[in-house]
């Protein structure tokens, strides 16, 4: 059983997560949406995802989430170029709900701006943000 | 939990969505549905005055049998769709949708002149659906009312269920067998708590109303608010068959009979996504020529079926089996194809 909210990833308002690593100087960022972002969800039943290449902007939508219930838009955490696409999702969306923080994954984004993961939470910081919304 | 029609109601247990609409189509669901409305008629005019007020012929009812029809307003838009039971040949009860009751009930005694007595007793009664294959045999744990008696559309009024005094009804919105069961609000909770011990026992389980969506989608029942409002027909809606034109007159009858001989502009249409997308209630429906047909009213997942559903309104030339529509799924077109009959259609009955 992994942790609700890991402490080594950031997150954002929008429920997202992102893991950042170093990659021969350049840094790599995975993004998921998070445990309670899937417990909001449910069931989901279709991830819909940009392409390896494409760009992702800050706070802009990046794709969509189905679930049995709604639709929800997908935010980014960071600015960059996608270098890979969880594309197992694409038969295997309900990834998401089981293993959100590792198999679950969405894209890989190249970040070509460091300094916004100042405006990111951490772990605590987004924990307390949820107690705030009375979640 | 959500508002609901001022009901606070769980969209999922902690199973999920889909495990509820699964355990509903090859087991058992439960379902608290309380937040329907209940209206007693009674009096000796009592069935005359609902023939008036519904488009099917609750006269050709007997005692002990139900069925399910529209309320019309005199331009044929519905009011609600509800089930009428006839308990006496002076008293019926009419089942309407939660979020409509005091919309309804105003509707009924406006129009039915005070004609017989209409009582709302939506805040005393207790209503829990109990549906799926094993329905039957869970239930008859516990009660003696002999269940394979009582067939489809049928309610026994004097039944006890766990030691409770309860009308049991073989009706349901799930597209599985199953029954009703009414009981006095007060008795609910045990009511509950004894039909997921009977339910648990068959790997069944209690439905939110996530499920319930998914589940009355694949059978194609419409909802009303999404598939069916005040403006549109039963005609329009292919409720035609709960419309009986002949005999005693009702409201919306002459502007129905209009319809139906100037033809419907528009027909409620199932499809099924033929490339990958959700439609969803609001969602615009186009022709293959990529002109603006229509709107999906309801639309989502079929768990059953593992495809994607839905239902809109779109002309008649469109709405015949095999018709090419495509759907803008936010901004991306994505093919659907209509289909005919209910999406998911159940097996015969489970043997016991």
């Amino acid at each position: 059983m992994s942790a609700l909210y890991p402490d080594d990833l950031y997150y954002t308002k929008d429920h997202e997560w992102a893991r950042v690593e170093d990659r021969d100087g350049q840094k790599v960022a995975t993004i998921g949406v998070t445990r309670f972002a899937v417990e909001q969800l449910g069931d989901v039943t279709q991830v819909d995802l940009p392409k390896e290449g494409e760009s992702v902007k800050a706070a802009d939508v990046f794709g969509s989430v189905e679930s049995v219930k709604a639709v929800s838009d997908l935010f980014a955490p960071v600015t960059g170029k996608i270098v890979k696409v969880n594309s197992p999702l694409a038969d295997s969306p309900e990834y998401v709900n089981e293993d959100p923080y590792d198999e679950g994954w969405m894209i890989q984004v190249a970040l070509s701006n460091t300094k916004e993961l100042d405006a990111l939470l951490d772990a605590a910081a987004y924990q307390t943000f949820l107690a705030e919304q009375g979640e | 939990m959500v508002e609901f029609g001022g009901w606070s109601m769980p969209v999922s247990y902690p199973g999920g969505i889909l495990d509820e609409h699964h355990a509903t189509r090859t087991s058992v669901g439960v379902f608290d549905v309380c937040h329907m409305g209940e209206f007693h008629f009674s009096g000796p005019r009592a069935g005359e005055t609902l023939r008036r007020l519904v488009t099917n012929d609750v006269l050709r009812l007997h005692d002990g049998r139900a069925l399910y029809t529209v309320a019309c307003r005199p331009a044929g838009g519905i009011v609600d769709d509800l089930i009428v039971y006839r308990l006496a040949a002076d008293h019926y009860v009419t089942v309407v949708n939660g979020a409509t009751t005091d919309k309804d009930l105003a509707w009924f005694v406006d129009n039915a002149g005070g004609a017989c007595d209409i009582r709302d007793a939506s805040a005393e009664t207790g209503l829990i659906a109990f549906q799926g294959p094993a329905a039957e045999r869970a239930l008859q744990t516990l009660t003696r009312t002999p269940l394979a008696g009582l067939t489809s559309f049928s309610l026994t009024v004097d039944a006890v269920v766990a030691g409770l005094r309860v009308w049991i009804a073989r009706t349901g919105y799930t597209g599985e067998d199953g029954f009703e069961l009414f009981c006095d609000a007060s008795d609910a909770p045990a009511l509950w708590d004894r039909l997921l011990e009977a339910a648990a026992t068959v790997a069944g389980k209690p439905v939110g109303l996530g499920a319930r969506d998914t589940l009355r989608l694949e059978a194609r029942l419409p909802l009303y608010g999404s598939d069916l409002d005040d403006d549109t027909t039963p005609l329009e809606a292919g409720l035609g068959w709960v419309v009986k034109m002949d005999g005693d007159d009702f409201i919306g009858r002459d502007a129905l009979r209009a319809q139906a001989a100037a033809g419907v502009t528009r027909k409620l249409s199932g499809f099924v996504m033929t490339a990958r997308g959700v439609a969803r209630h609001g969602y615009q429906i186009y022709d293959a020529a990529g002109e603006a047909a229509g709107q999906v009213t309801s639309g989502g997942p079929a768990p059953t079926l593992e495809k994607n559903i839905g239902m809109g309104y779109v002309p008649p030339r469109l709405a015949v089996a095999g018709s090419k529509l495509s759907i803008d799924c936010r901004g991306k077109r994505v093919d659907a194809e209509v289909v005919a009959g209910p999406f998911y259609k159940r097996s015969k009955k489970e043997k016991p």
